[in-house]
């Protein structure tokens, strides 16, 4: 196994006197695809903002690339190559695919912009397509695979992926898992946060899975895929 | 209008400069004297709003500020006029940046920024009506001085050239903000700030700058104001007359493009001119106006008038162009 690129330890936190995360231990090596899997409230989401600096951990430590990152502020983290990319389509309506795909690359320079939106057009094809259209009028499925290439043009090292199947039709998520795939043979380690576990465990090499703030199961994907614990746990079977 | 080129701003410029060649109308100078310094506040306004999402009632306190910094320097404090109405658009931009701070620290978005910042310029306001630096009730006088280096004009030509300057100077820093990677940051953070701040914009920065330049912009107003009229209380400096101007200016105009102020001051100056002319000086006719303006305008061009310009030239490219081609979707 690579090294490690992202440890998260003793991790607390949450909103005032309520308490939603205890005790989060996590890793992400370079290159890795890990799952964290939780039904709606197990605390996904306040995991990855915590992460990605958005809200403050009450308690424990946040290592990316060998750097402390639990009191830094989201934009310092997103030029560590720690990128974010929230769940809900979170696009720039008004603005054009390109637009909003060269937001996402400031940091690199005009050429950097360049050559990156080629390759996110290379992975998304149809974005290609709608390179002028504005945002808010593309699909479901499209306005998902820009906020993900808007991810990519950062360069990042890892790619943190918030619900990224919520609301597409099966098919489209069996093209997006597909392309997840894709991504992280380009040197991209991914951290899929996701209530959909089949396709999850699919494509991520391990997994974690989040119950009311603490991760009661984490291993490989194949182990935890028979684990009965899983189905009674989660799946509520 | 969106993406203004240098050449239109410069012809811009060199049209209104042009004036004053023709005309020695004092009526007509100043008309223009007061929708140019409608236009440089409204520009103000348009880099927070217009561009940054952030929708001010209170602009009246850098307006304010920066009047009461220029006069208050002059009278009490025997500065340079020319150095106070500087250390004027200083103190605006201070005021700006403070505002912002505190209202962005807390998070304050929508109506509840906007209702904040109404509030600040009301305390600016109230405070200038008690406190006696300013003149409290009575207000201050700048004394009469007429001589350039005083900021004081004999006619009326020499600050409309200044104010002309002072809109052209807006125009291009508007520009500027357009074009750098400042203002594609202040858009992002407009058109939807937690995908702003998912792409690594540190918006709280973006938005305090945005506000400190918007209020400097302002300012500037403020203090010309002073120097053109030679007298302001907290009614004039602080009051909401001067926050429903910055705001309705570029909202009739074009909000978010470089021109829209500019246009929108020109137009609601107009009709509220026209409106008086009809009414006959019936008091408050003009301002029935104002509303009835942008009523309207909000209903059938929330783009403003640049925005019907750009649609109405789309459409009229679009049928030169042979097949209309619409994109799908």
């Amino acid at each position: 196994m690579s090294e490690v690129l992202l440890s998260v330890s003793g991790l607390t936190a949450g909103y005032g006197a309520i308490e939603v995360l205890r005790g989060i231990e996590l890793e992400v090596a370079a290159e890795e695809i890990v799952a964290v899997l939780g039904s709606n409230g197990a605390g996904k989401s306040t995991l990855n903002r915590t992460i990605s600096g958005v809200l403050r951990a009450t308690n424990g430590s946040i290592r990316f690339a060998g750097a402390a990152i639990e009191r830094e502020n989201p934009a310092a983290i997103v030029a560590r190559g720690l990128i974010h990319v929230p769940e809900g389509r979170c696009v720039f309506p008004n603005l054009t695919t390109n637009e909003n795909l060269d937001l996402g690359g400031y940091r690199r320079g005009r050429a950097g912009r360049d050559r990156n939106r080629e390759r996110v057009f290379e992975i998304f094809p149809r974005l290609a397509e709608r390179r002028s259209q504005r945002a808010g009028t593309l699909s479901g499925g499209e306005q998902q695979m820009l906020v993900i290439g808007r991810g990519l043009m950062a360069e990042p090292k890892l790619l943190i992926l918030d619900e990224p199947s919520l609301g597409l039709s099966p098919l489209l998520v069996e093209e997006l898992f597909a392309l997840m795939g894709r991504i992280n043979r380009e040197g991209i380690a991914l951290l899929l946060v996701e209530q959909n576990v089949v396709q999850c465990l699919e494509v991520a090499r391990r997994a974690y899975i989040l119950e009311q703030g603490v991760f009661v199961l984490n291993g490989k994907s194949a182990d935890i895929r028979d684990n009965p614990d899983l189905k009674r746990a989660y799946l509520g079977l | 209008m969106k993406g203004a080129s240098l050449a239109h701003i410069v012809l811009v410029i060199a049209a209104l400069a042009a004036v004053p060649l023709l005309t020695a109308s004092n009526v007509v100078l100043n008309f223009l004297v007061v929708a140019l310094l409608v236009a440089l506040v409204g520009q103000g306004w348009n880099v927070l709003a217009g561009y940054g999402g952030q929708y001010s009632f209170g602009h009246a306190a850098f307006f304010g500020t920066g009047a009461y910094v220029t006069a208050i320097l002059q009278m009490r404090y025997g500065v340079n006029a020319w150095i106070a109405f500087t250390l004027g658009i200083a103190g605006g931009a201070l005021v700006g940046a403070a505002i912002g701070a505190l209202a962005f620290r807390s998070g304050l978005r929508g109506s509840y920024f906007a209702l904040v910042t109404l509030a600040f310029a009301e305390v600016l306001r109230i405070l200038a009506s008690v406190a006696p630096v300013t003149g409290a009730g009575v207000g201050i006088l700048i004394a009469l001085d007429l001589r350039p280096q005083a900021f004081q004009f004999q006619g009326r030509v020499p600050f409309y050239w200044i104010v002309l300057t002072l809109v052209a100077v807006s125009l291009l820093i508007v520009r500027l903000i357009e074009q750098s990677r400042f203002g594609a940051w202040l858009v992002a953070v407009r058109e939807n700030e937690d995908a702003a701040r998912a792409v690594g914009v540190d918006t709280a920065r973006v938005k305090l700058a945005a506000m400190t330049i918007s209020a400097a912009i302002t300012a500037a107003g403020g203090g010309f104001y002073a120097q053109y009229f030679l007298f302001i209380d907290s009614g004039i400096a602080y009051g909401p007359w001067i926050s429903i101007a910055a705001l309705l200016a570029p909202i009739v105009g074009g909000i978010g493009t470089v021109f829209g102020p500019l246009l929108g001051a020109l137009v609601v100056k107009t009709l509220g001119e026209i409106a008086k002319l009809v009414t006959g000086d019936a008091p408050g006719l003009d301002l029935v106006v104002y509303g009835g303006v942008l009523i309207l305008v909000v209903a059938f061009a929330p783009q403003g008038i640049a925005g019907l310009l750009t649609s109405l030239r789309l459409r009229f490219a679009r049928l030169r162009s042979s097949p209309p081609e619409r994109a799908h979707g």
